[in-house]
């Protein structure tokens, strides 16, 4: 092998991933539980609905990629526009 | 009492390193920040004041209470840092222009006066340009231009608004100034709002902070923005318009900073997100508010400072800071890493981290106000942080891909300053009650309670969720080699090619014109020719001298005509 040197590095390994990414996903888990679980105060009415923060976050997190995404349609140009 | 300007250290530092090399230039470096911050948290107690007068003006060079000795400390932390991680450089001229700009900075949270701010607000501006130019590239020469185009600018309003303050009120003083002062007040406040990046002024910081040196950007993320939160703070607390000012420069910015590349230009978009929760806190201007204003101002310097040095160390082993080029680098730069992530989870205001602790007050603030839909927007901005400065700033970078680029872990002198403000990110983070403690106005507030943290917690996650899902669906956005037009395109593009438009729309209108009067005298010659006059060749072939000759011949005759009259008579 000719990258013998090259020493495996910890998300080389598709396992690490995975499992990094299902930890992530069950504190995500526990985080709504918790939501149910634990008492909020509120101090707005739409912080009633339950796990309010965790759909906000999320929702907000798509719109901003997807409207920036649309944003690239119109003010992206090449990397030397001004330099020309 | 005390009778010397703190400001006064460091430019005898920026002097002493015009001169020395090597060891002593770098403990000089080192030790001011250190020196002036137990000077000012020492010597200088809340009411010490020094006035000095010029030309029947009495102005004050130092007038200390808590909220401008706040400011003080913060500056000699970030200068204490962002002198340590320019150890390594050699250039001479960016030692002088940071510890002047540095300086700068302190004498103008000091000054007691519009005249003394509007003189450290001009050495602001010239000291900082410098750490632009150092970069020594063509683009970097053009950005530091613009770049000082807006400061001066901000300087002139600011001059122009204290001589009408003066003549209005009769005084200098810099206190609440307000916009009820009619002109006087809306001249001071664009000066500030220039400095502070409102929207729409705001380019010189996306435009000019990418280009400076690897070191001079994180000097310039500490300063100019700060000192202006600062002079808001002091002369606008409670305008309702910079809550709107302010929610804007919040939510804009993160738009761009998704789609942008170079990620130094990603951090100065968050830099502008990040001003406008202090500048809404300002806006609101209950004590609270005002309280988490300058709290965020103080963890904000720290932490994207921190960010600022990582992605400067890998612009500095790679020699790239493009989001597309990057990728993998967790593999050689495994401590930069470390230390990325800290202040990607301080700016993102994760539970135990230092935006934690000061944002929230903020948005405490907008909840008791009752400022529902200004909430929801800041709640918006705070998912939105995370997703660009906490999620894509160490992703693209160190992880992602592997883009094969094989470097070194950063100099040691970066990651000990690193690590000072990484050390720091997680003190102010998990010891509020220190950064509390300083806070200009009275409050009891506490940010750690199961609200607070559960609410944080789930908005991050699932935030970071969507981040996941995004990628997982090919929905993200790559990072593409572009630029993306801004405000600054007016001027950078519409103003020249208008200009330039002008110019060629002219040069043609003069072409034209000169063509069609050629043509007509041509035209007319033709006619002419054709004309049996034209035989009589007149005094086309004749030689010049024959008609000197001639001349002097009338005029002799003339002579000679005038004498015999004279005679005559």
């Amino acid at each position: 092998m000719s990258d013998e040197k090259e020493k495996i590095h910890i998300f080389d390994r598709q396992e690490n991933v995975d499992r990094l990414l299902k930890g992530f996903y069950a504190i995500c888990i526990l985080l709504v539980v918790l939501d149910l679980i634990l008492h909020r105060h509120i101090g707005f009415v739409w912080e009633k609905l339950p796990a309010f923060y965790a759909i906000y976050g999320f929702v907000a997190c798509v719109l901003l990629v997807v409207i920036a995404k649309k944003m690239r349609n119109v003010l992206m140009r090449g990397e030397d526009y001004y330099d020309e | 009492m005390s009778e010397l300007p703190p400001f006064l250290l460091f430019f005898a530092a920026a002097l002493l390193s015009a001169f020395t090399r090597g060891l002593p230039r770098q403990l000089i470096l080192v030790a001011t920040p250190v020196v002036a911050g137990l000077y000012l948290w020492q010597g200088i107690s809340p009411g010490t004041d020094l006035a000095y007068s010029v030309m029947g003006y009495e102005l004050q060079i130092l007038r200390a209470d808590k909220l401008s000795l706040l400011f003080g400390y913060l500056f000699c932390i970030a200068s204490f840092f962002g002198a340590i991680y320019a150890l390594h450089v050699k250039d001479t001229k960016q030692h002088i222009a940071g510890m002047t700009y540095a300086g700068s900075a302190l004498g103008a949270v000091f000054s007691g006066d519009l005249i003394t701010l509007f003189i450290f607000w001009e050495l602001l501006a010239i000291s900082s340009v410098f750490l632009i130019w150092a970069r020594g590239t063509e683009r970097a020469l053009k950005a530091g231009m613009r770049y000082l185009v807006y400061q001066v600018l901000s300087g002139v309003l600011l001059l122009a608004g204290a001589l009408v303050f003066y003549n209005q009120t009769g005084t200098l003083e810099f206190n609440h100034i307000g916009l009820e002062a009619g002109v006087a007040g809306w001249l001071i406040f664009i000066a500030f709002g220039i400095k502070c990046a409102f929207p729409f002024l705001h380019t010189w910081l996306t435009d000019g902070y990418p280009e400076a040196t690897v070191t001079g950007t994180v000097f310039l993320s500490a300063f100019t923005t700060k000192v202006a939160v600062y002079s808001l703070a002091r002369g606008f607390a409670g305008e309702e318009i910079l809550v709107y000012i302010g929610v804007t420069m919040a939510c804009f910015p993160i738009f761009y900073a998704v789609i942008e590349n170079d990620l130094r230009r990603v951090l100065a978009y968050s830099l502008i997100n990040q001003v406008g929760f202090m500048v809404t806190g300002v806006g609101i201007g209950t004590a609270l508010a005002l309280n988490g204003a300058v709290a965020h101002a103080f963890s904000d310097v720290i932490f994207k400072g921190l960010l600022f040095m990582s992605m400067g160390a890998v612009l500095y082993r790679v020699g790239n800071i493009n989001g597309s080029d990057l990728g993998g680098l967790y593999k050689s730069m495994p401590k930069t890493t470390a230390l990325c992530v800290i202040g990607a989870l301080s700016i993102s205001a994760f539970p135990l981290f230092s935006g934690f602790v000061s944002k929230s007050m903020v948005m405490t603030a907008l909840m008791q106000e009752n400022h529902g839909y200004f909430w929801l927007l800041m709640l918006f901005a705070s998912a939105g942080v995370f997703h660009h400065a906490g999620i894509k700033i160490p992703y693209f970078a160190f992880f992602h891909h592997d883009s094969g680029i094989r470097t070194q872990e950063a100099p040691t002198n970066m990651l000990v300053a690193m690590s000072v403000a990484a050390f720091l990110c997680l003190f102010i983070g998990m010891q509020p009650q220190y950064l509390y403690a300083l806070l200009p106005w009275e409050v009891d507030y506490w940010p750690y309670d199961v609200t607070h943290v559960l609410a944080q917690t789930q908005l991050l996650f699932f935030s970071a969720l969507a981040f996941v899902w995004l990628n997982k669906q090919g929905l993200y956005p790559p990072e593409l080699h572009s630029v993306n037009l801004d405000a600054e395109w007016f001027y950078r593009r519409l103003i020249p090619a208008g200009t330039h438009r002008t110019v060629n729309f002219l040069a043609r209108a003069k072409a034209s014109v000169v063509t069609t009067v050629t043509n007509q005298i041509q035209g007319a010659q033709a006619q002419f020719d054709k004309s049996p006059l034209a035989k009589y060749h007149l005094s086309e072939s004749w030689p010049t001298g024959s008609m000197v000759f001639w001349i002097s011949m009338i005029l002799a005759f003339l002579l000679l005509d005038i004498f015999s009259l004279g005679l005559l008579a």
